[in-house]
């Protein structure tokens, strides 16, 4: 059994290295990346947080934000699990793996964005239950740790079961994995409710202590995830021999439309309670739309997200710009900007400006922040573009296209 | 399925790239200009909270606040009212004890301008109702005298204040009104009222603040004696 | 706690502790780094070690401290008195925002010259606005204070006996003593900023570099909860000056603040200052709607 998971890993390896010119090319320019975040890091890490523009009055910014919206597309990975083995519904059933490769290289992301972000980083042991001193259940970070390390090893284990099987030409065996499979669907949800609730429940920051926060990290997240699956799938068929079928990729755009207009919804809500009740804690919200006091960083990156989340739902709406490929891939990068603005700089940020005694402290992210920042998404790229590189030849009986690249569709399958 | 939908691509050539393209191009714009408008630039020019000021910056200011002898001594006595007050503030100008130079003067009651000695002092402590002699004893200027004729040296000045002053009085003896140094379940040092209240002029003076906290933008060069900015606030020192 | 002589609990950590060692030594062998160094990785929290480990960690401290200042230097581990829970009192209307007490608390608690960190921020107040917080200015630089129309209001760590800080620590690093004091167990902290974030008061305070603090300033009086060095990425705040209060002596901003704004007792004690200034003069506590339930109780005595 250990020689042929030796075997197993060694031989995914090997896969890896294998591919043409524009597979080196981009792993190239990733590695680039990698190493231009190392070389941050390592300054940041000698030297201190005081790299980053953080500060008492703003003390999560850029990499907490960039964490939540990775969680939301790790969560994300449901939107294909639910339909394929919960309606067993085959289109997207043979791309469900997608989902979760996806998945894990967002988790894997999500920790480095913490870890990045402690002042003691050598001291993570201490989040380890047992050994350290994981502070539960009093504290939702705590849970947070948790709910991701479950998560990640949950589909770990599905995806190197698949993979496993597929390595030695066995059939997968459903009654491991399907159970798997089902779990990871409330731990899906789990992990962006646990990660939303940690903002939730601090008092002391009016701007995220709404109830409403929690459902809405969910729309988003379901907007957000499948947004870069479709694009991915997209990129993958023009690659790749996989067929991804035109069918699943409507359904997955059809659902998104509706989680758009549960975000918009809840976003609504949030707006109308903040400015019609018009209290001091109106604050936060001014400042991201209409700036405070003359401060105005994020206003443009608020107006620009939000103009993103209401043309994309436009284009998703409309039957004929969601079934037109050009304006649903357009609807996809513009749903994908507008929440990862929305996460990565509009929820943190604003919620810690005007800071709990009222400065107004305006945070900009430093360069050394946004290289880390980049090189913790090249390996986050590489990490899928590896787990793929592997599961596509491993899965080939499932994935594989009759029809190559570019070519139209026949009749029937 | 209908043969013409299933024709189309999934990845419809390179004109969605280029709008995708733009987009990002777009969004990355925003950010380059944020960030190069970004930092200090906000803050006015003439503001302060760029330097970073310790103690060590005061030396004028007792921070150790060594309590005196006796009090330290009497550390661990819990009993209610065991305080000490250090002697009274007077100024170096003056000779005490008063009858020095008083007991070969004669008392003039009058109220008049003083013009002779201690005309520095300015009365402002209800100057229409109230006069020298009414606080210092006429016979016995070492002393201070109470409304009832009772002598009181200045060392106990503060019951001839708690007369009219009665609720401030009674805080400053439970410890809520006033200065305190020692032990919060011990012996304490007070102060006299005339410690920190001018008797002739006793409202509160004011006083130089110590400099205020870094602002957030500077903390990274907030005490580097090279910057311009730490030059330009140099002459803080009080 | 422990330290109040209670016989020590054979814990889950106790127990685990000789195990923690051993695979300490273990990975010490493997990788060849100071045994130390995964000593401090599998540090053991303050709140729940044996007092003869906290003994034996506090002399290294010492050992440590003396050798890194050049001067003797003491690190108190005085545990909380039974019937005490501290409580803090502070008379807005006698304030005069001169800050004595930020640089007092400084000189006192050895923060970080540069990077600065203040423990107290003085937030400067409009008369006509009152307590407006977001209308406020912690930056004010008058020649002379009190000014005109505006009243200062001192904030720092308001000792909540309903923390929203410990709570959200992951790693137990910040936790609540017997007397009500919120301390922060420097060597556990990861430096996640969770509590920052949750702390309604601002009140607490990152390293966000190497603390920078010259030999000849540092207060040698030290408690191993208080004001002891701080390495960087940790996060540090207000501790009533427990090296101090736990001797019986007055917080150093009680004791600097020249127009005696700044009250300080224990709260069990009916006779004490701060009991006696309850009962006379009406407190209130600064958010209240937070159900924090501050011990800094903020009054008018005029």
């Amino acid at each position: 059994m250990l020689n042929r998971i030796q075997e197993f890993i060694i031989g995914s390896f090997k896969l890896t290295l294998k591919g043409n010119r524009t597979y080196h090319l981009w792993m190239a320019f990733l590695t680039v990346l990698v190493l231009s975040g190392a070389f941050a890091y390592y300054r940041q890490y000698t030297e201190g947080l005081i790299v980053t523009n953080m500060r008492d009055q703003v003390s999560w910014a850029f990499y907490i934000g960039n964490f939540t919206f990775l969680v939301g597309v790790a969560a994300a990975a449901v939107l294909l699990v639910i339909p394929a083995y919960v309606y067993n519904w085959k289109p997207i059933r043979e791309i469900a793996i997608f989902g979760e490769l996806l998945a894990i290289s967002a988790i894997v992301m999500c920790l480095l964005f913490v870890t990045v972000d402690i002042g003691q980083p050598l001291r993570v042991l201490e989040l380890l239950p047992v050994i350290g001193s994981l502070n539960v259940p009093s504290s939702l970070l705590g849970w947070d740790v948790l709910v991701l390390n479950g998560y990640l090893i949950l589909n770990v284990v599905i995806v190197g079961h698949f993979l496993y099987k597929a390595y030695f030409k066995k059939p997968y065996n459903k009654a491991f994995v399907v159970p798997l499979l089902l779990l990871s669907i409330p731990a899906a949800i789990s992990i962006h409710t646990v990660t939303a609730f940690v903002y939730n429940g601090m008092a002391a920051r009016p701007f995220w202590n709404a109830s409403i926060l929690a459902p809405r990290f969910i729309a988003s997240a379901f907007c957000s995830g499948p947004a870069v699956m479709l694009i991915l799938f997209q990129i993958l068929r023009r690659t790749t021999h996989i067929r991804i079928r035109l069918e699943a990729i409507r359904k997955i755009a059809e659902l998104m439309a509706y989680a758009m207009f549960l975000n918009l919804f809840l976003f609504g809500a949030e707006i109308f309670k903040e400015y019609y009740s018009d209290t001091d804690h109106l604050a936060h919200t001014e400042y991201l739309y209409s700036g405070l006091h003359g401060h105005t960083a994020l206003v443009p990156f608020a107006w620009v997200s939000l103009i993103c989340s209401v043309v994309a739902f436009i284009l998703f709406l409309v039957p004929k710009t969601r079934m037109n490929m050009v304006t649903l891939n357009l609807g996809c990068i513009l749903i994908w900007s507008g929440v990862y603005i929305e996460k990565g700089m509009a929820l943190v940020i604003p919620g810690m400006t005007p800071d709990t005694l009222g400065e107004i402290y305006e945070y900009i992210p430093t360069w050394t922040e946004i290289r880390i920042g980049a090189g913790v998404f090249a390996i986050g790229f590489m990490v899928f573009t590896m787990l793929c590189k592997v599961a596509i030849p491993l899965l080939h009986d499932t994935l594989a296209d009759p029809v190559a690249p570019g070519e139209p569709y026949p009749e029937k399958l | 399925m209908k043969e013409s939908e299933e024709r189309q691509d999934l990845l419809p050539g390179w004109s969605a790239l280029v709008v995708m393209l733009t987009i990002f191009a777009a969004l990355s714009v925003i950010t380059l200009m944020t960030l190069l408008h970004g930092g200090d630039d906000h803050i006015d020019p003439e503001a302060h909270g760029r330097v970073a000021y310790g103690p060590a910056d005061f030396p004028e200011i007792d921070f150790e606040m060594q309590l005196q002898p006796h009090v330290e001594e009497a550390a661990g006595e819990r009993e209610a009212g065991t305080f000490t007050v250090p002697p009274p503030p007077f100024s170096d100008d003056f000779i005490f004890p008063c009858s020095e130079c008083h007991a070969d003067l004669e008392t003039d009651t009058e109220r008049r301008e003083l013009e002779a000695f201690h005309e520095d002092i300015v009365l402002n402590h209800g100057p229409e109702e109230r006069w020298c002699l009414d606080c210092h004893n006429t016979d016995d200027r070492d002393n201070l005298r109470l409304v009832s004729g009772e002598l009181v040296g200045f060392d106990e000045s503060y019951k001839l204040c708690g007369q009219c002053h009665g609720t401030i009085f009674r805080d400053w003896r439970a410890g809520i009104h006033g200065r305190r140094r020692g032990y919060w379940d011990g012996a304490k040092e007070y102060l006299l009222c005339a410690h920190c209240h001018d008797p002739h002029a006793p409202k509160y003076k004011p006083i130089a603040p110590l400099p205020p906290p870094v602002r957030p933008q500077f903390l990274a060069q907030a005490a580097d004696p090279e910057s311009e900015h730490a030059e330009a606030e140099e002459g803080h020192e009080p | 706690m422990k330290k109040n002589g209670d016989p020590p609990r054979i814990d889950r950590r106790v127990f685990m502790a000789g195990g923690t060692t051993a695979m300490a030594a273990i990975a010490a062998g493997i990788t060849g780094a100071p045994a130390g160094f995964i000593e401090n990785l599998l540090h053991k929290n303050f709140k729940e070690i044996s007092p003869e480990r906290l003994q034996r960690i506090v002399q290294e401290m010492e050992a440590d401290y003396t050798a890194k200042y050049g001067k003797t230097v003491t690190v108190s581990t005085t545990g909380a008195q039974p019937g005490v829970v501290f409580g803090y009192g502070l008379d807005l209307s006698r304030c005069v925002g001169c800050r004595r007490c930020v640089y007092a608390c400084v000189d006192e608690n050895n923060q970080s010259r540069d990077p600065q960190i203040h423990w107290i921020r003085v937030l400067k107040m409009d008369k006509s606005k009152g307590i407006h917080l977001e209308g406020s200015d912690p930056y004010y630089d008058p020649e002379e204070v009190p000014e005109e129309n505006a009243f200062y209001m001192p904030v720092a760590c308001q000792q909540c006996s309903n923390p929203p800080c410990t709570k959200v620590c992951p790693v137990e690093a910040t936790w609540q003593e017997p007397d009500g004091i919120v301390v922060v167990d420097y060597d556990q902290c990861i430096g996640c900023r969770c509590c920052m974030a949750a702390c309604p008061y601002g009140a607490r305070h990152f390293n966000w570099a190497e603390p920078e603090i010259a030999a000849d300033e540092v207060n040698p009086d030290m408690h191993y909860l208080g004001n002891r060095p701080r390495p960087k990425g940790v996060v540090e705040k207000c501790t009533f000056c427990i090296q101090r209060v736990r001797k019986g002596r007055y917080p150093a901003c009680v004791e600097i603040c020249p127009v005696g704004a700044r009250k300080f007792g224990n709260l069990l004690d009916e006779e004490s200052e701060i009991r006696v200034l309850m009962r006379e003069k009406r407190v209130f506590v600064l958010k209240e709607d937070l159900n924090t339930q501050p011990k800094f109780y903020y009054f008018y005595a005029t």
